[in-house]
């Protein structure tokens, strides 16, 4: 399924938008930033509390196919405009990691 | 041979976390457009961008050289910080001195060192102590 897709299945919060026509192939959870530099693959959807600058970096590095910022943890200011220079796709939401893991199983 | 190489200088900045994985964000664009492919790209980026972040929460900052051929990519970073006391140990998983405030950012995780070593080839670090750390790293394009 593409991110778009799994964005609108999941009534998640668009903060910034990238290439939404990129498939979504696995997902991955993790806060601790080089545990999921080491793990997450290509085309995940990388579900994180985290909300700085650091995000999109590592979701570019490990080429997520899209982010989701769980729990209602807010994204910085510049954390979103790095999103926007790497044209990765971030989305908040108010649901737990477990609960949008389940979710994206199922579309998968 | 020399005409191949493509060489790249970088400072890192230790007192703006907003710049750290600058030089490697543009280091993987350099590789993208040279036509390296998704795995070397991503082997170089990570081990650069944990190498970086490194230079700027336990030391002050530093300069990266990188070297880029057909046969490898070679980086270099070195840092003015305070040296690793006790190399074996920081290369252990789950090993870090990292502080409660650069670990609320999400790292701290002891595992930058252990990654720049499974996805290089060659890695050697050089460090003393209240001089600075060079490490030094190859990623091989096979
Ligand atoms: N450039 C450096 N200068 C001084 N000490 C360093 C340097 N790089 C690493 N260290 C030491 O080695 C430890 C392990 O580094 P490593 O990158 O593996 O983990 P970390 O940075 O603490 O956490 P993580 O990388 O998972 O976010 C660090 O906590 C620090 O004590
Ligand atoms: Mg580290």
């Amino acid at each position: 399924m593409t991110v778009k897709e799994i964005a609108e299945r999941l009534a998640l919060t668009p903060i910034c938008v990238g290439d939404v026509e990129k498939c979504v192939t696995g997902c991955h959870i993790g806060d601790l930033l080089s545990l999921v530099m080491s793990k997450a693959q290509s085309g995940d959807a990388w579900i994180t509390i985290q909300g700085n600058i650091n995000v999109p970096a590592v979701a570019s590095l490990t080429d997520c196919a899209m982010v989701i910022v769980a729990e209602g943890m807010k994204l910085d200011e510049n954390a979103q405009s790095r999103a926007e220079q790497e044209g990765i796709s971030i989305y908040s939401s108010e649901k737990s990691a477990y609960a949008l893991a389940c979710e994206i199983k199922e579309c998968l | 041979m020399a005409e191949n190489s493509v060489k790249l200088h970088y400072n890192v900045d230790a007192s703006d976390f907003t710049v750290a994985g600058q030089a490697s964000g543009a280091v993987k664009k350099v590789l993208k457009q040279l036509g390296f492919s998704a795995d070397v790209i991503r082997r170089v980026a990570v081990a650069m961008y944990e190498c970086e972040i490194n230079m700027v929460i336990h030391a002050d900052g530093g300069e990266i050289d990188v070297e880029i051929t057909p046969e490898k990519i070679r980086m270099i970073h070195k840092d003015r910080g305070p040296g690793i006391k006790d190399i074996e140990k920081a290369m252990q998983e789950g090993y870090s001195t990292a502080d409660e405030k650069v670990r609320e950012l999400g790292f701290g995780a002891g595992m930058g060192l252990p990654n720049m070593k499974r996805y290089t080839d060659e890695m050697n670090i050089s460090t003393e102590l209240e001089k600075g750390t060079v490490v030094d790293m190859t990623v091989l394009v096979k």
